[in-house]
């Protein structure tokens, strides 16, 4: 039946995670961008709350919630309000488990699974994205060939906590399909390279790593020898990208409302202009548009529909809005929207990079 | 819990609007664009005899989607199809059980009859505050004197029909905007007169008409809501309550006549063998492309947004914010679709051989009717800041 009412469970997520963005990432967001590193308290309280292991089946030591693309959007946007970085940390393990949850052997799961519910954040990661500007990821340059094992050959940029991961599932072109395959920490050929200076995401490590003969028993391609729906999950990432860019942008809007409603100019605020308050009419109307798409896309995920068009629609739409809306809030501030005092001109970096950041977040 | 799914209930009767957008509309809408001002008797009757269907009331959110599909097929027929239109919406939202079956009973028996809605005056659009015409209140009767300008089904309502008109007077001018209210008049009155027919851009199945009352007497029950001019803006107040079911309806016709040029400019593309390469990254797509995905994300987010609007009426929310989002997105969205539709296709578009000009035509009225995209941004707007109309002008 139809419903835009998030169910008891959703809010009470929602809730928690609104909690911890206000009380703890928002404390420190703006010193960790200039830093250039996350406090691993922040990172250990987010994980406290249980919420990214989850999804993993009690079987295999998680708690055994039935995983949802909807949800965890509800959840990525709660955390990017709080910060992206900091986001992007946090819900890293997943990309390492939810392929493996959805689509792993059982030998993959039995391995892989457990080794990430412990007390304490493990990093997972995904190399995914390839340093050049037409960047396909139905058309991957880096190769896997099987001759008994598998041999991985390229270049992968954008891979969060590469160090860190105990194991980094790298996306690469097996003839003529896109698969995955799972490389643990310090497999020979798997070189890390340096830590990545972006526009935006500053307190996210991302690396840069080259697979250089990078050989991997041949049962660790996800999914053994049938692969793994890649379509699936690259729509997983693409909802994860969209509701992260709701979050954000919804953070700006918030922002540069409650600011342009205590600056004044000419004796008025100048939110009482409509030059200033048509800008955040139409960020609001923008946010909501974009959380409605990605919600749809999100829902016909879970409902195991191929649901690749309305994924790919909800996320153009949302890189689109969100460049929009985080440069309205620093239009908005004016000239203290671009020092760096104020975070909107952090959020509107951060918001260009939306468009490449497939693969750097999965729900 | 979020949910995105129609019965199979629901979906069969946006089905049976769709066919007959497709079967009855279409055919004849190139023909009535054409022959402005001529009836299209055979559309009236079968949409007449078909009343029970519910294809034109536009309640909830099954009702806005019918209204969606209807207008796929002709925004202007669509709007030529008797029945309660604006006026009957304002009665159903505003009036007393007793002024329902009034007002309300005859839109289910007899000949067609239309309802219209007299708000614009020559002096004033959006601000309706400052409207100038009158209702003096007269024992046991009101007067009403003035001039209402684009009043959309005046002609049929009040000339062809035994319809009804709802009119924006003001009982007390001192009061400004809380001396604002409605009044139903049923066609046939004397001193209520249809002065001009409209010519208009687009939707011209659709009649819009000057309407004047000189001296014109109703019965005093006919107000709707109360009489007595109290708190600053009650009055005013319940004049826009109708909004938040007219503005998502008007979303929802913007939609269709949107949609109707997406699906039209697919066939097009698809007819030269292209198909859109959703999954490709933007430097890979051609610029046809990532135009086509840019008009239908536009398209799905807005449509997505109407249904909420609508969800939220229906389920006994409060949408007043959400309806005016809803319908200066559409409005703005059906704008820029129909006329990149019109570009994307060159000759093909321009040509009056084809729809697309039509579309393009048709859709810009829902930029302005209900509250222009302005209008609703303000509103919105104020909604935001929490803002008074004094705060944020």
């Amino acid at each position: 039946m139809l419903s835009f009412s998030p169910s008891e469970e959703q809010q009470m997520i929602v809730n928690t995670v609104k909690q911890f963005a206000n009380d703890v990432m928002r404390k420190k967001f703006r010193e960790c961008d200039e830093e250039g590193q996350i406090p691993d308290e922040i990172i250990n309280t987010a994980w406290d709350l249980g919420l990214v292991v989850s999804c993993i089946p009690e079987d295999y030591g998680g708690a055994g919630w039935e995983h949802s693309a909807l949800t965890g959007t509800l959840l990525a946007e709660e955390l990017a309000w709080g910060d992206l970085s900091m986001a992007m940390h946090i819900l890293s393990p997943w990309l390492g488990i939810l392929p493996i949850v959805e689509m792993g052997t059982e030998e993959q799961k039995k391995k892989y699974l457990p080794s990430v519910c412990g007390g304490k954040f493990t990093a997972a990661s995904a190399a995914f994205v390839e340093p050049k500007y037409d960047f396909d990821c139905n058309d991957f340059d880096t190769v896997a060939k099987k001759s008994g094992d598998y041999t991985l050959n390229g270049d992968k940029c954008y891979v969060p906590l590469a160090p860190d991961a105990a194991f980094t599932l790298v996306y690469a072109k097996e003839g003529n399909s896109s698969q995955c395959f799972i490389v643990d920490r310090g497999t020979k050929g798997f070189n890390i390279g340096e830590c990545e200076k972006n526009m935006g995401i500053k307190a996210l490590g991302t690396y840069e790593v080259s697979l250089k003969d990078c050989k991997i028993p041949a049962d660790k391609k996800l999914g053994g020898d049938r692969g793994c729906d890649f379509k699936r999950l690259a729509n997983l990432s693409r909802v994860a990208l969209a509701a992260l860019a709701v979050g954000l942008a919804r953070g700006a809007f918030e922002f540069s409302r409650d600011y342009a409603k205590d600056r004044h100019a000419f004796g008025d605020p100048i939110a009482s202009r409509q030059a200033i308050a048509f800008m955040l009419a139409d960020m609001a109307i923008e946010i909501d548009a974009a959380r409605l798409l990605n919600w749809e896309a999100a829902w016909l995920l879970d409902k195991k529909e191929e649901a690749t068009r309305e994924c790919c629609l909800a996320k153009t739409y949302a890189d689109n809005m969100v460049m929009q809306c985080t440069d309205y809030g620093v239009q908005v501030m004016g000239g203290h929207g671009y020092i760096r005092d104020n975070p909107v001109e952090m959020w509107f970096r951060n918001g260009r990079g939306f468009v490449t950041f497939t693969g750097l977040a999965i729900v | 819990m979020i949910d995105f799914e129609l019965t199979a209930e629901e979906k069969a009767k946006i089905q049976e609007a769709h066919a007959v957008a497709e079967k009855k509309f279409r055919p004849v809408s190139r023909y009535y664009d054409e022959h402005e001002h001529e009836e299209p008797q055979e559309i009236i009757d079968f949409m007449w005899e078909n009343r029970g269907k519910g294809f034109v009331t536009g309640l909830g959110v099954v009702g806005a989607l019918m209204v969606e599909e209807l207008c796929w097929g002709d925004a202007g027929l669509y709007l030529a199809s008797p029945g309660p239109g604006l006026g009957g919406a304002a009665v159903f939202a505003a009036g007393t059980k007793e002024q329902w079956g009034k007002f309300l009973a005859r839109f289910n028996e007899g000949k067609p009859k239309w309802g219209a809605m007299a708000m614009t005056e020559p002096g004033c659009g959006s601000d309706t505050s400052a409207i100038q015409a009158t209702a003096t209140r007269d024992g046991d009767y009101w007067v009403l004197n003035g001039e209402k300008i684009f009043v959309t089904m005046g002609h049929r309502a009040l000339d062809l029909s035994e319809g009804i008109i709802v009119v924006w007077a003001s009982v007390d001018k001192s009061a400004g905007r809380a001396g604002m209210k409605s009044f139903v008049v049923e066609a046939g009155t004397p001193g209520m007169k249809v002065e001009k027919k409209e010519k208009k851009l687009g939707i011209k199945a659709s009649d819009t008409v000057t309407v004047t009352f000189d001296n014109c007497r109703i019965p005093f029950s006919n107000i709707l809501g109360k009489a007595e001019v109290k708190s600053k803006t009650e009055g005013f107040k319940g004049a826009m309550a109708t909004f938040d079911v007219t503005r998502p309806m008007v979303a929802a016709q913007a939609l269709g006549v949107t949609r109707a040029a997406l699906d039209m400019l697919r066939d097009e593309i698809d007819k030269r063998g292209i198909k859109i390469r959703y999954e490709l990254p933007r430097s890979k797509q051609t610029a046809l492309e990532r135009d086509f995905i840019e008009m239908e994300a536009n398209w799905r987010a807005a449509h997505l947004l109407m249904i909420r609007a609508m969800w939220q009426l229906g389920s006994g929310q409060s949408n007043a914010l959400e309806a005016s989002m809803s319908k200066a997105k559409a409005g703005r969205a059906a704008t820029l679709i129909t006329q990149r539709a019109v570009e994307l296709m060159g000759p093909l578009g321009y040509s009056r051989k084809n729809l697309f000009e039509k579309f393009m035509r048709d859709a810009k009225i829902n930029d302005i009717f209900e509250g222009t995209g302005q209008i609703n941004t303000l509103v919105v707007a104020r909604r935001l800041l929490d803002y008074t109309r004094d705060q944020l002008k």
